[in-house]
């Protein structure tokens, strides 16, 4: 089937083949290859303090992917991402310091050593489910936050753990300008690969296990399985994301892999979207962004009459942690779908244009 | 093996335990009475004893008004906090209700924070503050006083459970709730009433446990104890949840006294009620009393 360049109003399948696509028009391909053209050109026009939020939003971007998988394409609730995002980094720190292995190749180890934890704390996952299930990960994270600063020999303990620029033959990424491309790699596979999973038997036996575990369970689909498979890709992401963050700011300590990180991914995902994939990226754009609005309004505030009350501008760091709080319930509230159906809605909007309905 | 420290520890234990009862059993109200996980249970407690010691400390307001104020400042956030946040909710998914109140839960502890800051405060003494010899063994006053105050506050509700109508219509609401409202209970007054008692009674374990510890943001805590406690008692019983509570407090001075005499492990003490709680998970789920949900096709 030709690949159209533009939609009509409804969304009309007609085969397999064009409700298995990736690309739903030739355009959205295009659009895709000149926005990662576009990033790729992003270190030699931005100063660093913009590459940085790039690079912040790539790692949380790959985190909120996994969790996305987990919760919004197969529908177990996990309280404890932080702590995988936390295993891939000092695992990865480990098997670079300790074994000598390069952290190329690190960075997805540390994300198999949270795989391994997370499909152990994804079996109960096979008998208990929904609310039981968010406060067995919750517990979960607590337990793993004891163990990261209880085993100084993985961890480094309370004093944390240094780890060293990332470098492929030889040649060191170190610096906002180079490891922005580090990240946006991995960014791109780690996408690439989620879309294209969605698409297999695999991805369509999440959202059957998902929307409903009887009929899917009925259908053949072994939800254990699946379910176990879910946790087990969902934490190698946040794994890898982890590592990531631990190469980049070269240091690791347990004090960060706090229930307030898990919090955080999780508005990622209720901010971009459910079960999106794109979503992700939005959600992680939002939060990585929010607290950097937050400050530069607080800039802004210091030269005008409000600058004075020293409340606001000393209780940024409170500020930015309510705002966490605070965009989390709004958008329950009014956005229950993200950001991703916001953006469909103005698509929608514009195709149209001229004549909406 | 020191019998006296070890009559001890179960002592404070069960002092402890009773607290985390009854603030589980908070949780429970809200959770039977609406099917919502209130993850703000312990910052609705936090957020009790802030207000009352601010308005002792910083106000200067006597203690038994300031306390007052703060239980009618709890019943009308509470209610405030169902008619604003969880009315819109009802009928989304179990994820919304669960994140909702986790990103409440994160908006008190952060606000709380910046107004009240992030050292630990101590109430001006209103419990004696002596040590009280019961059967042998040196128990400290205010862990009494305040043990009395929660079985206080648990008699009160069993009887409000009881006899009063409320709480009958409120029983009925969490049985069924159609059949409770076309017998012409008010199913609104019953979550907004379920969240005003519960914010008042965390409120008040908040004032009691901050009196004996001081104020500070690890309050909080007593928020994520509540959940193995729970768990262990079945989510949906409130005699459960008091028995969890009681069970958890002396399993946790048991693993510290443990600890102290023979491991020296550090603090795992604090965590040993999470693996309490997997381990319940894992072998029975609803818990001691609750009931099992059934599923038909």
């Amino acid at each position: 089937m030709a690949l159209q360049s533009a939609r009509p109003c409804g969304d009309f399948r007609t085969s397999y083949a064009s409700d298995l696509t990736i690309f739903p028009t030739r355009n959205s391909f295009l659009a895709l290859v000149i926005g990662l053209a576009l990033l790729a050109l992003a270190p030699a026009f931005f100063d660093r303090y913009a590459l940085s939020i790039l690079i912040l939003i790539g790692i949380y971007g790959i985190a909120a992917l996994g969790l996305n998988l987990l919760t919004g394409c197969t529908g177990q609730i996990s309280l404890g991402h932080a702590a995988f995002f936390g295993l891939g980094a000092f695992g990865s720190t480990y098997f670079n310091n300790n074994w000598g292995v390069p952290v190329a190749l690190s960075i997805p180890l540390g994300g198999l050593v949270a795989t391994v934890v997370g499909m152990v704390v994804g079996l109960p996952a096979a008998r208990i489910k929904g609310l039981y299930l968010a406060i067995a990960t919750l517990a979960a994270q607590y337990i793993l936050e004891d163990f990261f600063a209880r085993a100084e020999w993985f961890t480094g303990g309370a004093g944390g753990a240094f780890a060293n620029p990332y470098s492929l033959f030889g040649f060191a990424f170190t610096g906002e300008k180079l490891y922005f491309y580090v990240v946006l790699a991995h960014v791109v596979v780690l996408y690439v690969y989620a879309a294209n999973l969605l698409r297999t038997r695999d991805g369509r036996a999440f959202v059957a296990v998902r929307d409903h575990y009887l009929s899917a369970e009925v259908m053949g689909i072994n939800l254990t399985r699946y379910k176990v498979l879910a946790f087990g890709i969902s934490t190698f992401y946040a794994g890898v994301a982890g590592a990531l963050m631990a190469h980049y700011v070269s240091f690791v300590s347990s004090e960060t892999i706090n229930i307030l990180l898990s919090i955080q991914f999780f508005a990622m995902i209720i901010i971009g979207g459910m079960g999106s994939v794109m979503g992700s990226l939005m959600g992680a754009a939002f939060m990585v962004l929010l607290p950097e609005a937050l400050e530069a309004v607080v800039h802004m505030m210091k030269s005008t009459a409000w600058g004075d009350i020293p409340g606001i501008v000393n209780g940024i760091n409170f500020a930015k942690e309510a705002a966490i709080g605070l965009v989390i319930v709004l958008f329950l509230i009014f956005e229950p779908q993200g950001l991703v159906h916001r953006w469909r809605l103005i698509k929608a909007y514009w195709k149209l244009y001229p004549f909406a309905h | 093996m020191r019998m006296d420290l070890f009559a001890l520890f179960i002592v404070n234990g069960l002092i402890v335990g009773v607290l985390y009862g009854l603030v589980a059993m908070c949780f429970v109200l809200i959770y039977k009475a609406s099917r919502v996980v209130n993850f703000a249970q312990g910052e609705l407690l936090l957020l009790g004893a802030w207000v009352c010691w601010g308005s002792v400390v910083q106000l200067g307001i006597p203690f038994p008004v300031a306390f007052l104020i703060t239980l009618l400042f709890s019943a009308i956030l509470g209610i405030l906090i169902q008619i604003v946040v969880l009315r819109p909710l009802i009928g989304e998914p179990l994820i919304s209700m669960i994140m909702v109140t986790v990103g409440l839960s994160v908006f008190f502890q952060a606000i709380l924070k910046w107004i009240f800051g992030v050292a630990p405060q101590s109430f001006p003494s209103v419990l004696p503050t002596e040590r009280v010899n019961i059967a042998g063994l040196e128990v400290e006053a205010a862990y009494l006083g305040s043990c009395i105050v929660a079985l206080i506050a648990l008699a009160g509700f069993a009887y409000f459970f009881k006899v009063s109508k409320l709480g009958l219509a409120m029983r009925a609401t969490a049985f069924n709730q159609q059949v409770a409202s076309s017998l012409g209970v008010s199913v609104r007054q019953v979550f907004a009433l379920a969240w005003a008692i519960s914010a008042t009674v965390s409120a008040m374990a908040g004032i009691v446990i901050g009196m004996v510890n001081g104020v500070s943001a690890g309050l909080a805590a007593f928020g994520i104890k509540v959940f193995p406690a729970v768990i262990l008692g079945g989510l949906d019983s409130v005699v459960g949840a008091v028995i969890g509570g009681i069970i958890v407090g002396v399993l946790e001075n048991l693993a510290e006294f443990v600890d102290g005499q023979y491991l020296h492990w550090g603090n795992l003490y604090t965590v040993a009620p999470f693996y309490v709680l997997v381990v319940i998970l894992m072998i029975k789920p609803y818990g001691l009393f609750g009931t099992r949900d059934i599923e038909r096709l």
